[in-house]
């Protein structure tokens, strides 16, 4: 039983991120998209903390959201995957639910 | 008539397209620049997300209104303060945003740069100064 979680707001704006990051279990994935994408960046005051999480899951960035804020992917965190709407639709199918923190 | 010239200033603190606060904020901007008024553009937490270089939209189907900004100086909006602690937070610098400018006519059209970086406390100090603050 593993989880898609999304998180679509921004780590510095709202807690949504450091949350979902405290509840998810080990194997889980986690998709950032929307404002959620700004997680995936380097050099941020948040980027420990999504590294860390690397650890233990799998973490996504939604690319039509980073191109759409204008950050370019070697901008992103290694380790982060960045997929497409399609890429997103997979993620959905495979894992067994989503759980969205708004 | 009274022609009294207020100093107001537009406080953005929202990322661009994930609410619609950012393009709310230009729009009343631009309106209001037909007023002539002291205009001053404040940018802030995630606000400073609004100005960064190579905003492409066409794959999330929603307007890029990113090259608006560069218009603002035709528009005598030419005072914009971006806070670099906001900017340092996320990992971005000058160098991520677009190069905003405006022409001096009392110098020849010469170009000049309408982003002024800023640090907390000017930026405390520039909100102070403001007889009108709208927030966004």
């Amino acid at each position: 039983m593993s989880t898609l979680h999304t998180v679509n707001k921004s780590p510095f704006e709202k807690t949504s991120l450091a949350a979902c990051l405290d509840h998810a279990s080990a194997g889980a994935a986690v998709l950032l998209m929307e404002d959620g994408v700004y997680a995936a960046l380097t050099r941020t005051s948040v980027e420990g903390q999504v590294k860390g999480a690397l650890d233990n899951l799998k973490v996504y960035a939604l690319g039509p959201d980073l191109q759409a804020r204008g950050l370019l992917e070697d901008r992103v965190i290694p380790g982060i995957s960045v997929v497409d709407y399609a890429g997103f639709v997979d993620l959905a199918a495979e894992h067994d639910k989503v759980q969205a923190w708004l | 008539m009274s022609e009294t010239i207020k100093n107001f200033l537009y406080l953005n603190r929202k990322a661009p397209y994930g609410t619609i606060y950012a393009w709310e904020s230009l729009e009343v901007v631009l309106i209001g620049a037909a007023f002539d008024q002291d205009v001053s553009l404040a940018f802030v937490d995630d606000g400073v997300f609004q100005l960064t270089k190579s905003q492409n939209t066409s794959a999330v189907g929603m307007k890029n209104f990113s090259p608006t900004y560069a218009a603002l100086g035709d528009y005598e909006v030419k005072k914009i303060f971006v806070e670099k602690e906001s900017l340092e937070e996320r990992g971005l610098s000058l160098d991520d945003l677009q190069h905003l400018t405006w022409e001096d006519e009392d110098e020849d059209w010469a170009e000049k740069d309408s982003i002024h970086l800023v640090n907390r406390a000017e930026m405390a100090a520039i909100m102070d100064d403001a007889d009108v603050v709208f927030s966004f």
